[in-house]
């Protein structure tokens, strides 16, 4: 017996994945020749193509279901297709991802935030029943451990470092930590895969992620924020303003020259 | 030109051999351990249709260079009179720089880019966790320190050497 993917929650699911690296992506390749030194200038962007190449990986995967789950139709998704040619309530990623790179403080926390995460959700998706999403996420785990180290390293530096560099830290934890909840509350489509054993709980791996940022956060002589009000949305499509912005550059190629290729 | 029925799987790999990296010229796609599975089918049962699949595991998930070595692969298969190529993708098992030849190793450090150390060095989380020390590939000193984690490509981290005081990239584990 052959069993026929669930494509009603599979294809969001590896879209919310797919969205998640590709909008991160975007973002840390805005630094693209204005990082602080050389040196970091180069490791953000090689971050940035780092989270491409998983992007590209799960949005061949996600346009081969779409194609399945249509019969073959006559314009086909691609890889393409998918990141370029969807609208900001197709867009399935956290608001964390779309927000803004502020100075090299806001974009190192936001980037240790969510490679914190990012390690905790592929260590479990690398033994998952979805064989396709299993392997992706093997070879990217250990991309995102250079990732996670490498931010890690820079928030303690910050965060321990001047007075002008702990005030920045302190401002970056404002901005970005309404977004911190939205990533531990599963959407439905991850809640009704769970229910095949598809896709990680992610609820489950906030207790893991609050006991790394806290030993981090306290070796930065930073504190954890508590009772913030956390936004959500982003992973049901209700982005912030930024994303509008995001897409407009991103997607500005295939929409002046469509089906443009390279 | 090839004659499709004396197909073997060292012809193709002998073709292989001579496509290098692009980002690293010295080394060929084969030192590099990403060619994973030869396949040939239909050679005897129906030469019409015989053809060639080659199976290539990705490096680094973002690495650009896999689109190049994609459409080289293709253009030497061309040249050598292969005509039915495909040119598959797997992503498991990952790749890991255990991978590369030996021969590929050597010929990493006399280009100046100092190998990969054996897998027990593969990053670990912690932060300012103590590495091993990386050897110079110039002076082979170990008196070495890490600048960026983050080189000139994905693969590539950089360091300098304090005792021959020249800088250096390193593959590094992966």
């Amino acid at each position: 017996m052959t069993l026929i993917p669930n494509y009603k929650f599979l294809i969001p699911y590896i879209l919310h994945l797919a969205d998640n690296t590709l909008i991160l992506a975007q973002r840390n390749s805005e630094w693209c020749g204005h990082g602080p030194v050389l040196e970091q200038d180069i490791a953000i962007t090689n971050i940035s193509l780092d989270l491409l190449g998983q992007a590209r990986n799960f949005y061949q995967y996600a346009a081969e279901l779409v194609n399945q789950s249509t019969n073959q139709p006559i314009n086909p998704a691609t890889e393409d297709t998918l990141a370029c040619l969807r609208d900001t309530r197709d867009f399935k990623n956290c608001l964390l991802a779309e927000q803004e790179n502020g100075d090299w403080g806001q974009t190192i926390l936001r980037q240790f935030l969510f490679s914190n995460y990012q390690y905790l959700l592929y260590e479990k998706l690398k033994e998952n029943t979805d064989q396709q999403l299993a392997a992706i996420a093997a070879k990217a785990l250990k991309e995102v451990t250079y990732h996670l180290k490498w931010s890690t390293e820079w928030v303690i530096r910050l965060g321990d470092g001047t007075e002008e560099s702990h005030q920045r830290m302190l401002h970056a934890i404002g901005e970005l930590w309404p977004y911190v909840d939205e990533l531990f509350i599963n959407a439905e489509y991850e809640i009704a895969l769970l229910n095949d054993s598809i896709g990680v709980d992610v609820a489950s791996l906030q207790p893991p992620w609050n006991k790394k940022t806290e030993e981090v956060f306290s070796e930065a002589k930073l504190e954890v924020p508590q009772n913030v009000f956390g936004q959500k949305g982003g992973k049901q499509g209700v982005h912030t303003e930024k994303l509008g912005y995001i897409l407009a550059e991103l997607q500005f190629m295939q929409r002046a020259y469509p089906n443009s290729v390279w | 030109m090839i004659n499709i029925e004396n197909i073997t799987e060292e012809k193709v790999l002998s073709v292989l051999e001579t496509i290098v990296d692009p980002e690293v010229p010295v080394l060929s796609i084969i030192d590099l351990g990403i060619v994973r599975k030869i396949e040939i089918y239909d050679a005897v049962t129906k030469p019409a249709s015989a053809g060639v699949r080659v199976f290539i595991t990705p490096t680094y998930t973002g690495c650009p260079a896999m689109d190049v070595i994609n459409m080289n692969i293709r253009m030497a298969l061309l040249e050598n009179g292969f005509t039915n190529i495909e040119i598959k993708t797997v992503l498991s098992p990952a790749w890991t720089t255990d991978w590369m030849t030996e021969a590929g190793k050597q010929k990493l450090k006399a280009y100046g880019i100092a190998p990969p150390n054996i897998k027990q060095q593969v990053c670990m989380v912690d932060a300012f966790h103590e590495e091993e020390a990386i050897q110079c590939p110039h002076c082979n000193s170990y008196n070495t320190v890490l600048i960026s984690r983050f080189g000139s490509t994905a693969c590539k981290a950089l360091y300098k050497c304090n005792d021959c005081k020249e800088p250096f990239d390193y593959f590094k584990c992966h």
